[in-house]
């Protein structure tokens, strides 16, 4: 069972006490408890189930400027007591760094929405099994998918405070059904392919159907079949959605607090600058209901608002928490734990209308490696993908793409097709000029 | 040694009785324990950030059945959680009514590390100390360092195993961890340098003066080396390996492929391999657990068997594949002592421990001296590996250019791609100089990290390289 709410406040204010207790000036605790079942089906058979329930306890102790964090999952009154301590005894003899303190009280989340994060419904390991069944089914009734590389679905439920020294005592239910399918496909005379797809939602009702998962994931396995080789060459690229994402896991690694702070960001002078075209907007938007990426305040405690990151092509804010705020001379927006539902705004283009941008180009499909490094600003990583030209298309692998991270910025053209799927979400996405693909 | 019943109403012979009565009709299966505790000091910006404490302490109750497993794993050492994963373990399973129970484990006396906590080796206040001076010593070097993060980290888990009939198998696993990583910047452009020292001797063998320094100018050399680096070239071209961490290359491009799960599941693209040439002749690659103090080494693996020497690929020919306790049983091979989890949330799987390729006869400067135009790799990054495909990538942090022989200059940004089938054939010279990685590496597969050791003589090998310049 899923500890409730009381019983979490109780822990999480006797750690306060017993930290008070011992001489800190402040305290910050965090008590989650997280109980996760999932089933993974392989080739039709059941290969394993996991069951896992973890209570977990964070408390950081400040003595003025000094600060010090302990984990632990050994929950008895001994240990709790004897983790507190150690954690004291150690803030002691921290130099003091002026940045280390609570978030400013004002900003604290105090009266917040329901954002609908919790479905109480929860899914036996018999209907998980069934909806496998299903996947698995619909997979391999696509003559190309020789068999699958495991079929898994999840049911999580989730309940935490977090509380601080300064009245801080709030926390909330989640809970999350996921599924996911990964295939192999074969073709005589080639070798094995494999891609996956998967869903994750708050709601069971709102989780992909089973057939649909199955099919999805075979299309994108099939399709990689066969794979050419590609030459060298400078050509304009389409980011599938799945990977177009990753353009905005690129800003926002630049953009982070710490990044800015710290100085180690490509991008670290370009606040206030135009970043991208003047029609691209960037929104972070924690408070979508049912989304499991949303949070009405951030692991702080501080409330969580809409903000605009990208307006017009220009950066207008970076993803703070209370530390790299004040070493910045700004206040937390409440994103201590990142970003949450983050979009660009689609295009007017529609998907087809991407690919009557010249006579060839390159549609990435999937990905290895990291996209970019957000210090260097440079842009290189492995690919696979469709190679389109004029009226005819084929399967490339084993290709990299490379360039500056700028070069993917400056010259991007979205489409109309966004949808809420990530925690980063941006539409298909040309890149019409400055990458370089490096073949054969 | 710790006592996981001393402070609760589970009693081990109650524990013992419900292994038994849960896993006596399963084929395999082990109440796992753990208890572990980790520090970990950063400075950052010139300053300590933060410590941080952590204890991890549970346990997973693992049941299998012919190919299925059932795990349940909990924070809460104690007899209701017990019961509770026995029920579940007990239905999931319900359905399989032969069984083939095995609880034979190989096991040995060898101690590849002393029962030391490198936690308590230093006190915090050393520590910290020693991290200030790591700074001043790296900034002191040149006023284009702009930032510098230090970190020390120490770690002591202790796991126990219980099997039915009451077998229990213990061991206590110290690790320590020196990393620095550094930002210089010079007109508009940054530069990074990282590099680590570790493994499972004791705290003063990595963190001396003598180690901190060579590992402070390492990283030091590598960002200011890529501050004049000019953009990489494309295309396929020979490719002159340097010798230790390049092993990750054979990590990624083959020890993945060559894990048992990958080999049931007829999913590796070596499956249907064994016993045929996949390499020239040159090639041995051996997977190594029991190398005295390596960060990848263990006394005996996470399902409690002995980790021992595995040569995979022989004079080119594909011997065997790594496995744990069911995939071995899959596949009719015995356990080779590859079955690891990262803690107790985790059912063990087959995962890599030491991993490195024997050494050739060239040297590395006939490698060179061989290349028309072609890139020699200083310091690889990371990687990573599709085993379906075979095709894997890797981050070059920093290389040189080479033209008719000679390197020209450093070049950045470069990625280095290929599929393992492809590029173990394209390896066309060894060098006779192995060296195993400076004890950094960390290997992630299904969500599991597992600390890894890897090793490699200088190699030339024919691969494409993705760099901006066509």
């Amino acid at each position: 069972m899923l500890k409730e709410k009381k019983e979490l406040e109780n822990l999480a204010s006797y750690c306060i006490d017993a930290s008070t207790k011992l001489a800190t000036t402040n305290c910050a605790v965090k008590v989650k408890n997280v109980i996760s079942e999932t089933v993974n089906l392989r080739n039709k058979k059941i290969e394993n189930s996991e069951r896992s329930d973890i209570l977990s306890i964070n408390i950081t102790t400040y003595i003025n400027k000094k600060k010090s964090s302990t984990q632990f999952t050994y929950i008895d009154k001994e240990n709790t007591n004897l983790m507190i301590e150690k954690c004291v005894e150690s803030t002691k003899l921290l130099p003091d760094n002026k940045f280390n303190s609570l978030p400013n009280k004002k900003l604290l989340a105090k009266n917040f929405e329901d954002l609908l994060l919790f479905d109480a419904t929860t899914i036996s390991n018999e209907k998980k099994l069934e909806y496998l069944k299903e996947v698995e089914d619909a997979a391999l009734s696509n003559k190309l998918i020789s068999q699958t590389n495991g079929s898994s679905f999840k049911q999580s439920k989730s309940n935490f405070i977090v509380a601080n020294s300064d009245g801080l005592l709030s926390g909330y239910k989640k809970s999350e059904f996921s599924s996911f399918t990964d295939l192999v496909a074969k073709k005589n005379g080639s070798g094995m392919e494999r891609d996956y797809y998967y869903d994750s939602k708050a709601y069971l009702k709102d989780i992909i159907k089973a057939k649909d998962l199955g099919n999805n994931a075979a299309k994108l396995a099939i399709r990689k079949l066969n794979p050419k080789k590609t030459k060298t060459e400078s050509i304009p690229i389409i980011f599938e959605k799945r990977i177009s994402k990753n353009i905005l896991g690129i800003l926002s690694s630049a953009i982070s607090g710490s990044s800015f702070a710290r100085g180690s960001s490509f991008l670290k002078k370009k606040m206030n600058n135009q970043i991208f075209p003047k029609s691209i907007n960037i929104i972070d938007d924690p408070l979508i209901k049912k989304s499991i990426y949303s949070m009405p305040f951030d692991k702080e405690g501080v409330e969580s608002k809409k903000i605009y990151l990208v307006k017009n092509g220009i950066l207008e804010n970076i993803i703070l928490d209370s530390y790299y705020a004040k070493m910045l001379n700004k206040e937390s927006n409440g994103r201590a734990s990142g970003l949450s539902n983050a979009f660009f705004v689609p295009g007017n283009k529609s998907y087809k209308d991407l690919f009557d941008c010249g006579k060839k180009l390159i549609l990435i499909t999937d990905i290895m490696g990291a996209f970019g490094n957000a210090t260097t600003g440079e842009f290189s990583c492995g690919a696979t993908g469709v190679y389109y030209e004029k009226d005819f298309s084929y399967p490339i692998n084993n290709f990299t793409l490379g360039g500056k991270i700028e070069n993917i910025f400056n010259n991007i053209i979205l489409a109309d097709d966004l949808e809420f799927k990530y925690s980063k979400n941006c539409p298909t996405a040309l890149v019409t000029e400055g990458l370089v693909v490096g073949g054969y | 040694m710790n006592d996981f019943f001393k402070k609760t109403d589970l009693t081990r012979s109650v524990a013992e009785k419900i292994i038994d009565e849960t896993l006596l009709n399963k084929d395999d299966g082990e109440l796992y324990l753990q208890n572990s505790i980790n520090e970990n000091i950063i400075l950052d910006d010139g300053k300590i950030k933060n410590t941080n404490f952590t204890k991890t302490y549970g346990m997973g109750f693992r049941g299998v059945s012919e190919d299925v497993t059932a795990y349940c794993h909990t924070n809460s050492i104690d007899k209701s959680s017990l019961v509770d994963a026995s029920k579940n373990i007990k239905s999931t399973l319900r359905s399989f009514k032969s069984y083939k129970h095995n609880n034979s484990i190989r096991r040995t006396n060898e101690k590849l590390y002393s029962d030391h906590n490198p936690i308590g080796a230093k006190s915090l206040k050393e520590k910290i100390n020693l991290l200030n001076t790591v700074d001043k010593y790296l900034r002191s070097k040149s006023n284009l360092i702009k930032q510098v993060t230090a970190s020390i980290s120490t770690e002591k888990k202790n796991i126990e195993i219980i099997k039915t009939g009451g077998l229990t198998l213990s061991d206590s696993q110290p690790l320590t961890s020196f990393k620095i990583s550094l930002i210089m910047k010079k007109g508009a452009k940054n530069t990074q340098g990282s590099y680590a020292t570790g493994g499972r001797l004791t705290f003063d063998s990595y963190v001396n003066e003598n180690n901190w320094k060579h590992v402070c100018d390492e990283a030091f050399r590598q960002a200011e080396m890529n501050l004049d680096a000019r953009k990489a070239p494309a295309g396929e071209m020979d490719v002159v390996l340097n010798n230790g961490w390049s092993g990750v290359l054979l990590h990624e491009a083959l020890g993945h492929t060559l894990e048992g799960d990958f080999l049931y599941k007829k999913t590796s693209v070596f499956h249907d391999q064994i016993g045929n040439k996949i390499g020239n002749e040159n090639i041995t690659v051996v997977d190594e657990g029991n190398i005295s103090g390596r960060r990848g080494s263990l006394n005996m693996d996470d399902e409690g068997e002995k980790t021992q020497r595995n040569v995979l690929i022989e004079n080119g020919k594909l011997i065997k594949f790594m496995h744990d306790r069911l995939s071995a049983k899959l596949t009719k091979n015995i356990p080779t002592g590859n079955g690891r989890r990262e803690n107790y949330m985790f059912a063990p799987m087959p995962r890599m421990t030491n991993t490195f390729m024997m050494n050739g006869k060239s040297t590395r400067e006939e490698m060179i001296k061989s290349v028309k135009k072609g890139i020699y790799v200083d310091a690889l990054g990371g990687g990573s590996v599709d085993i379906v495909s075979g095709q894997f990538n890797f981050t070059v942090n920093n290389a040189w250019l080479i033209e008719n022989g000679r390197l020209i200059m450093p070049i950045e940004g470069a990625t280095l791609i290929g599929s393992g089938p492809e590029v173990i054939k394209k390896i066309e010279m060894i060098g006779n100089d192995l060296k195993l990685d400076n004890g950094f590496g960390t290997c992630g597969k299904s969500g599991q990290l597992v600390p890894v050791g890897l090793g490699i003589p200088s190699c030339k090998v024919l691969m494409t390289v993705g760099g901006t310049k066509t």
